[in-house]
């Protein structure tokens, strides 16, 4: 099934939610505009739907291969690769300092939707080279940047992210890999095995280079004694030459089958420490909170590819006759389009929190000052597990919902959209599960700050609320009544969470995923009462495609009398608290 | 040698087209544009003229509002080195060109820059006029091979492949020279990233059809737009008897 970007809706936030222009002139993207950014995103396109698009379905039937020289990636990959890597789209975000375009992270996103929609396994591979590139930028020395960085900006080289082990997941304070200072003193070798690495192996470029977790011989005990090394498959120095990093074997998955999935073997192989000893997980940890953002833009991007599937196989399925004798197409049924407003209105939603979110990195990069700086990196880091946690769960829902638009055809494998629900279910599982970004949203968002920074966000969904009540018009009015409860429901959870969660330890964890939830609908209910502002504010002046604008009115007013119900469910779920879910000995179960 | 490539602003091949409410045209407001996929493939070729070493310059040229400049930008970062914006107000059409206003202002403009050769597409795909390009060489007296799907640049002559009826045939053209391409002729590149943001930075010249001492002639009037008729939904008939019948009924038999 072809894919299309939707490229409207993109122009859409950026234009009137992010305002993308103004963005780029406060901080300081300079000659960078909306013009640009559609023309990368029309090109992109154009890239996606011709190239990578249509190598989904063979990756996901095909899978990936091992023979004795390591994994053969999916048929057509590489030649699919080397034309991404040739067009430049690896560095769109990469400082020019290191051969990148120094491009907005907002805009970067907006083009990686289309990468991961087109095909989720083939995307993840230049998604974990951007990964390794930000962290080495940020931690590495001239050097060691001067050493990779252009090769992996180029994409010329890939690069991986090597933290699980066996018994370390997510606990990786039990980490076990070595290193040990290079009897040359040249660097340091390394040894341990590491799984779940994705694209751990392939033969699309030259070399891959793996930023591995490890401690030094003088490490202290848990998280504080665990070092980042750069461990290349060869040394720069020697191209083709073995350099101990081998790919032993690939795990068989659920889902994005071409993604090849490796258990790592690290035989005292050469590799350069990134900044400090021991500040290793920090430094993972900048890299992680930008994967954990791109793994919520996954989820928003296979929505997108099995809602288009959705969408016309509503429109083209006959069942039922009208009195005259005509067929019905399925999309008339009320039951298809609860489907289809679920998967329209939940999508838009996603896209514009992504967006938000991905722009808030860009406002903290380019504050003129430390309070604004801090502002935003604040917004940032509560809107990661938001995005993260709420926008993969969601996906799981509406990648089922495409299925079921299908009826029986779904379950079919030949229709191609029980791919896209497999290919989901990772999202809320890699990078953190969901639990782990619940957690991290209690504790380190919540509960730390006693919710400042959630409340100076509310306050910012309270003006919003007041400009729509401002505006006096019906199809906005009907909107306040179910975000404003959705608002105070939060506040009430939030508030509740900060009271009782000294008094009982087991209460954070217990319901910190409901609270993710409540939040990620909350938020989505918020981009949703900007967007019908904006679209408001357009009809009122003539301004804008009257279809699609009316469109965006019924859509936000769809989601907020629908799905923000759903904060009242898991309002419910948070204030019973932890008693009866943790009253069961172990045994009774 | 100089290649000059005409580009022209239309809707997006992948939008389906609607008419505007009142008749008088189809709906430009808020639609994809793009450039006319014959003159991405003109553009295409250009550049690979001088990426061979066979050209020297390929300059690209529209006529149109501001707007065109979009297009301009894309065939710059496909690998135009300049382009020239011939203004006029309105989108040709609605200003009142037509096939010929168009051919006139290229003239004039190929008079001044004087390319060796002039690639164009075959026709756009929202007038499907198919004329432009036969015009031009007719104002000119140049030489012109159409719907090209082969094309071998010389130092005095250019080999052109003809898509024609019934086959191919391949003529050697005199420079300097008017050429449109068919689909044929080549597949167009996909944009580098860095290449789009460099065209940003090419530059683009202002004329506009007074500097060009061009008074177009008016092209054809639109009196109405009509989106075709919806198809009716068919029916099954009883036998070949009732067939017939209804086709006599229908008048096509």
């Amino acid at each position: 099934m072809s894919y299309q970007h939707a490229y409207r809706e993109s122009d859409f936030v950026l234009r009137h939610l992010i305002d993308f222009d103004a963005l780029c002139v406060e901080h300081g993207f300079e000659g960078v505009d909306l013009e640009l950014a559609n023309t990368l995103i029309d090109e992109a396109a154009r890239l996606g739907a011709e190239v990578l698009a249509p190598l989904n379905v063979v990756g996901d039937r095909e899978g990936v291969g091992m023979d004795t020289h390591g994994v053969v990636e999916a048929p057509g990959f590489a030649a699919a690769y080397r034309q991404f890597a040739e067009g430049g789209w690896q560095s769109l975000m990469v400082d020019e300092r290191h051969g990148g375009q120094g491009l907005p992270n907002v805009l970067n996103a907006a083009v990686s939707e289309i990468w991961h929609a087109a095909n989720l396994s083939l995307a993840l591979c230049p998604m974990l080279t951007e990964g390794a590139i930000d962290a080495i930028a940020e931690h590495g020395d001239e050097a060691l940047c001067a050493r990779y960085l252009p090769h992996l900006a180029s994409g010329e080289w890939t690069g991986t992210m090597n933290l699980t082990e066996p018994d370390a997941g997510s606990d990786l304070a039990a980490i076990k890999a070595r290193a040990v200072p290079d009897t040359d003193g040249q660097g340091y070798r390394i040894s341990g095995q590491k799984i779940f690495i994705t694209w751990g192996d392939h033969r699309m470029t030259d070399n891959i280079v793996h930023l591995v977790l490890a401690r030094l011989p003088d490490a202290p005990p848990g998280v504080k004694g665990i070092s980042l090394f750069v461990v290349p498959k060869h040394r720069p120095e020697t191209p083709g030459q073995d350099n101990g990093v081998r790919c032993l074997s690939v795990e068989h998955k659920l889902g994005i089958h071409a993604s090849p999935t490796c258990v790592m073997a690290f035989d005292d192989a050469w590799g350069e420490l990134v900044g400090e000893p021991h500040q290793g997980l920090a430094y993972m940890f900048t890299m992680m909170n930008h994967e954990r953002q791109v793994v919520g833009l996954q989820g928003l991007a296979i929505t997108e590819r099995a809602y288009q599937q959705a969408r016309l196989y509503a429109m083209e399925r006959l069942q039922g006759t009208r009195r005259d004798g005509s067929r019905v197409p399925i999309i008339a049924h009320p039951d298809v389009r609860r489907m289809l407003m679920t998967m329209k209105s939940g999508l838009e939603a996603m896209r514009a929190l992504v967006l938000e979110a991905a722009a808030e990195r860009d406002r903290a990069c380019g504050a003129h000052d430390a309070e604004g700086r801090a502002h935003h990196l604040a917004r940032l880091e509560l809107y990661t597990p938001i995005v993260k946690g709420w926008i993969t769960e969601f996906a799981q829902e509406l990648t089922s919902l495409a299925i079921q638009v299908h009826g029986g055809m779904g379950f079919v494998e030949e229709t191609g959209v029980a791919q896209h629900y497999r290919d989901a279910r990772i999202l809320t599982i890699y990078e953190g599960t969901t639990g782990i970004q619940a957690l991290d949203l209690v504790s380190r968002k919540l509960l730390a700050d006693e919710g400042a920074g959630l409340e100076s966000l509310f306050v910012e969904m309270d003006e919003t609320l007041a400009a729509l009540g401002r505006a006096e018009d019906e199809t906005l009015a009907v909107l306040i009544g179910p975000f404003a409860e959705a608002l105070s429901r939060a506040r009430q959870a939030c508030g509740w969470v900060l009271r009782e969660a000294g008094a009982d330890r087991q209460l954070a964890g217990a319901v910190s995923v409901e609270l993710l939830m409540l939040l990620g609908y909350l938020c989505g209910g918020w981009m949703h009462a900007r967007s019908a502002l904006a679209a408001f504010r357009l009809l009122a002046d003539g301004e804008g495609e009257r279809a699609f604008l009316e469109a965006k009115l019924v859509t936000a007013r769809f989601y907020c009398e629908h799905l923000l119900a759903r904060t009242q469910g898991a309002l419910t779920s948070v204030l019973a608290g932890a008693t009866s879910l943790m009253a069961l000995d172990a045994e009774q179960f | 040698m100089k290649v000059l490539v005409p580009v022209k602003r239309v809707i997006d091949y992948n939008v389906r087209v609607r008419v505007k409410s009142d008749h008088s045209d189809v709906d430009l407001a808020n639609v994809k544009m793009a450039i006319n996929p014959f003159c991405e493939i003109a553009v295409e070729a250009a550049v690979r003229l001088r990426e061979d070493g066979k050209a020297s310059e390929v300059v690209a040229v529209s006529v149109g509002p501001k707007v065109v400049q979009e297009q301009l930008r894309t065939a710059l970062a496909m690998g135009a080195d300049r382009a020239i914006w011939i203004e006029t107000p309105e989108t040709p059409e609605t200003a009142g060109l037509g096939p010929l206003g168009i051919a006139q202002l290229l003239a004039a403009l190929v008079r001044e820059e004087q390319p060796g050769l002039v690639l164009l597409g075959k026709q756009s795909i929202d007038g499907d006029n198919n004329q432009t390009g036969q015009m031009l060489a007719g104002l000119l007296d140049y030489p012109q091979g159409t719907f090209v799907s082969g094309l071998e640049l010389g130092d005095e002559e250019v080999e052109v492949v003809r898509e024609i009826d019934g086959g191919l045939q391949t003529l050697a053209l005199r420079l300097p020279a008017v050429v449109t391409t068919d689909l044929r002729l080549n597949t167009p590149r996909f944009i580098r990233a860095p290449d789009i943001m460099k065209a940003r930075r090419k530059p683009i010249a202002h004329t506009a059809p007074e500097q060009l001492g061009v008074n177009p002639a008016p092209g054809p009037r639109t009196l109405a737009v009509h989106p075709p008729e919806p198809r009716a939904g068919g029916r099954r008939v009883e036998s070949v008897g009732e067939l017939v019948e209804h086709l006599r009924q229908a008048q096509v038999i």
